[in-house]
């Protein structure tokens, strides 16, 4: 009888919930859609011919497909030259960054290290307070770091952030016994660290690891403020000349050919470039995204 | 009375004592905390140059103590209204639309069933978030191009065979499309916490609900609902913590003559006056971002101790 009724109940439900299953497919549907479609317009434009562009022929798929805006982007003198750079700052950056914040954050997950939380303090406070663009400015300055690869290597060294993130990590995620353990068996505080707590933490090494990478990929502002020097420019500073300028000046390429009767090459140039450049991450996307979700939830839990 | 002595005493040489057996640990701290005084303490005493006449040639020290000018100087300039406007419009705006809309879209990707389509959906729509400032807005420009981009093109398509009002250089819209990209792009990302919220609730809690009849739409609201409104509502002071902090980079890449009426912010502000002109005005610059990281410390102050409070010191910095 009992479960009779509930039998009823649960054949009553379907109807209004159909409704609502179907109206929140539809909206799911709807807004994945419009994230997917200018991604999908400016890939399918990058192949496109230029005048077909121009003329707004390229609706979804690419029209008279060519790889004239490839080509156009890899003899541009400067984009070669944003890449190497970027390329360069990724990996110097990233690997500096990592070292930095696990030095900082083993010491500050030892619950056995005394005045901890004075330093502890010192780290969180500037998360808090800061002296600002036009000072941090006049110090890289008269450390004459400026116009030098080291203004985007050191003054952004660490992210106090992710260094509680890799400390919440150590301190929750490695069991204390392991340390009490080691201790017993005489291994010092480095070896400890080198030999059982770096072996063990590569989940979180991972998560900021890429964000790190992310960061100096994607990275702007710095550049803007300390390198003037085109030689040493990171790629998006390099794309922000292209991308916003209205009118590319075509005498940066090497390749002379591309320029006989290219109309609307400009605008081939442009969106192979938005590709190009966000091509790296993109493409690894799928394989970090569970490490980046990971971070999110790390950074969350306070230790 | 000498025992409490003896006993603190014992504590303080123990402590010390500690320390030295600590030293490896010590050492490690060499590297981040030089890094720490020099690029972060340091220029907290540089920005003494906010209360003088900085003269490169005579140097931070040297220079002339001129008290308050600067700030008087901005707080009378009619930039103080706009910039401070501005920059509270802008997170007020993104606050307002992004907080329900994530809440409201993890909600509804909960509701998805099929496995392999939620994360189809949660894929593509976390994906934006990794493209750069740069990038998004380079697509704006190339998309919204009222004579070549896909807007006026699908404009004259559909809608009139005219070319439509270049949306780019004009000011109002700015204000629009600054937030509505920011949601296109953070979105789905904003979901992960909400996703992590909603995957702790007890599905047995389900199942009874649905036994006594509770539709799905139900179930949200009295099950779903409920387990987010704790995670919301440190979300959503630890927001407005932010409301004065706007990002340089993406207000900057879009600004234009036309549209700084209302993309002048606090920070474009003072890297324009500071660093990006010609007559670089070093001091006031300093003022103006020493008063924006004021008001910006004493408001995560305030959101840290309330979510602090709220959650029983489970998502506090302090």
């Amino acid at each position: 009888m009992q479960s009779q009724k509930a039998e009823k109940r649960k054949i009553k439900n379907p109807t209004e919930d159909k409704i609502l299953y179907f109206v929140v497919y539809t909206i799911l549907f709807l807004f994945t859609l419009c994230v997917l479609y200018p991604i999908i317009f400016i890939i399918s434009a990058s192949f496109s011919d230029g005048q077909e562009v121009q003329l707004g022929h390229v609706l979804l798929l690419p029209v008279k497909p060519t790889l004239a805006g490839y080509r156009a982007v890899f003899s541009h003198k400067n984009v070669l030259i944003g890449f190497r750079n970027t390329f360069f700052y990724t990996f110097a950056g990233t690997a500096i960054n990592v070292a930095v914040t696990l030095l900082c954050a083993y010491p500050l997950s030892r619950r056995d290290m005394p005045f901890k939380g004075f330093f502890m303090f010192l780290f969180v406070f500037t998360m808090f307070f800061g002296g600002g663009l036009i000072p941090t400015y006049l110090l890289v300055n008269s450390l004459h770091m400026v116009n030098t690869v080291w203004a985007l290597l050191i003054p952004g060294a660490m992210s106090v952030y992710n260094m509680i993130i890799t400390r919440t990590f150590f301190m929750n995620s490695v069991p204390v016994e392991l340390l009490e353990a080691s201790q017993i068996d005489g291994c010092s505080d480095a070896r400890y660290f080198i030999s059982v707590l770096l072996p063990l933490s590569q989940a979180v090494i991972s998560v900021i690891s890429l964000y790190y990478a992310v960061g100096h990929w994607n990275s702007y502002f710095s550049a803007l403020i300390y390198i003037r020097r085109s030689e040493l420019q990171p790629l998006q500073l390099i794309l922000r000349n292209i991308l916003l300028a209205t009118r590319v000046s075509l005498n940066e390429f090497e390749d002379p050919d591309l320029l006989e009767g290219k109309i609307g090459l400009e605008y081939l140039l442009k969106y192979a470039l938005i590709v190009v450049s966000s091509a790296p991450i993109i493409a690894l996307y799928p394989f970090v995204q569970k490490f980046f979700m990971k971070g999110v939830m790390l950074g969350s839990v306070k230790g | 009375m000498t025992g409490k002595a003896t006993l603190a005493t014992r504590k303080k040489t123990s402590v010390w004592k500690l320390a030295r057996r600590r030293w490896q640990l010590y050492l490690f701290m060499v590297i981040p905390v030089t890094w720490l005084i020099i690029f972060h303490y340091v220029p907290m005493v540089g920005v003494q140059i906010a209360f003088r006449n900085f003269m490169p040639r005579k140097g931070i020290w040297g220079s002339d103590w001129v008290g308050l000018t600067h700030f008087k100087t901005f707080f009378n300039s009619f930039y103080f209204a706009r910039t401070v406007g501005n920059t509270v419009r802008l997170s007020l705006y993104y606050l307002l639309a992004n907080f329900p809309l994530s809440i409201t879209f993890a909600l509804m990707l909960n509701i998805v069933v099929n496995k392999k389509l939620k994360k189809a959906f949660q894929t593509i729509t976390y994906m934006p978030h990794f493209i750069s400032t740069v990038v998004l807005v380079g697509m704006l420009t190339q998309i919204l191009n009222p004579v070549t981009g896909l807007y006026g093109n699908l404009y004259r398509r559909f809608i009139a065979d005219t070319y439509p009002a270049d949306i780019l250089s004009r000011a109002t819209p700015f204000v629009h499309l600054y937030v509505w990209s920011g949601i296109w792009q953070n979105l789905g990302w904003n979901t992960i916490i909400y996703m992590a919220a909603l995957s702790g609730v007890d599905p047995e809690l389900h199942e009874a609900a649905e036994i006594d009849g509770a539709t799905r739409l139900k179930r949200v609201i009295h099950i779903d609902l409920p387990v987010l409104l704790p995670t919301a509502s440190i979300m959503l002071i630890l927001n407005s913590g932010s409301i004065m902090s706007v990002g340089f980079e993406k207000a900057y890449l879009m600004q234009n003559s036309v549209n700084a009426v209302y993309s002048e912010i606090i920070a474009t502000y003072v890297y324009k006056t500071g660093l990006g002109g010609t007559t670089n005005q070093l001091s006031y610059a300093a003022a103006v971002g020493l008063f924006n990281n004021v008001i910006n410390g004493i408001l995560l102050l305030i959101v840290n101790g309330v979510s602090g409070k709220l959650s029983g010191g489970q998502n506090s910095l302090f």
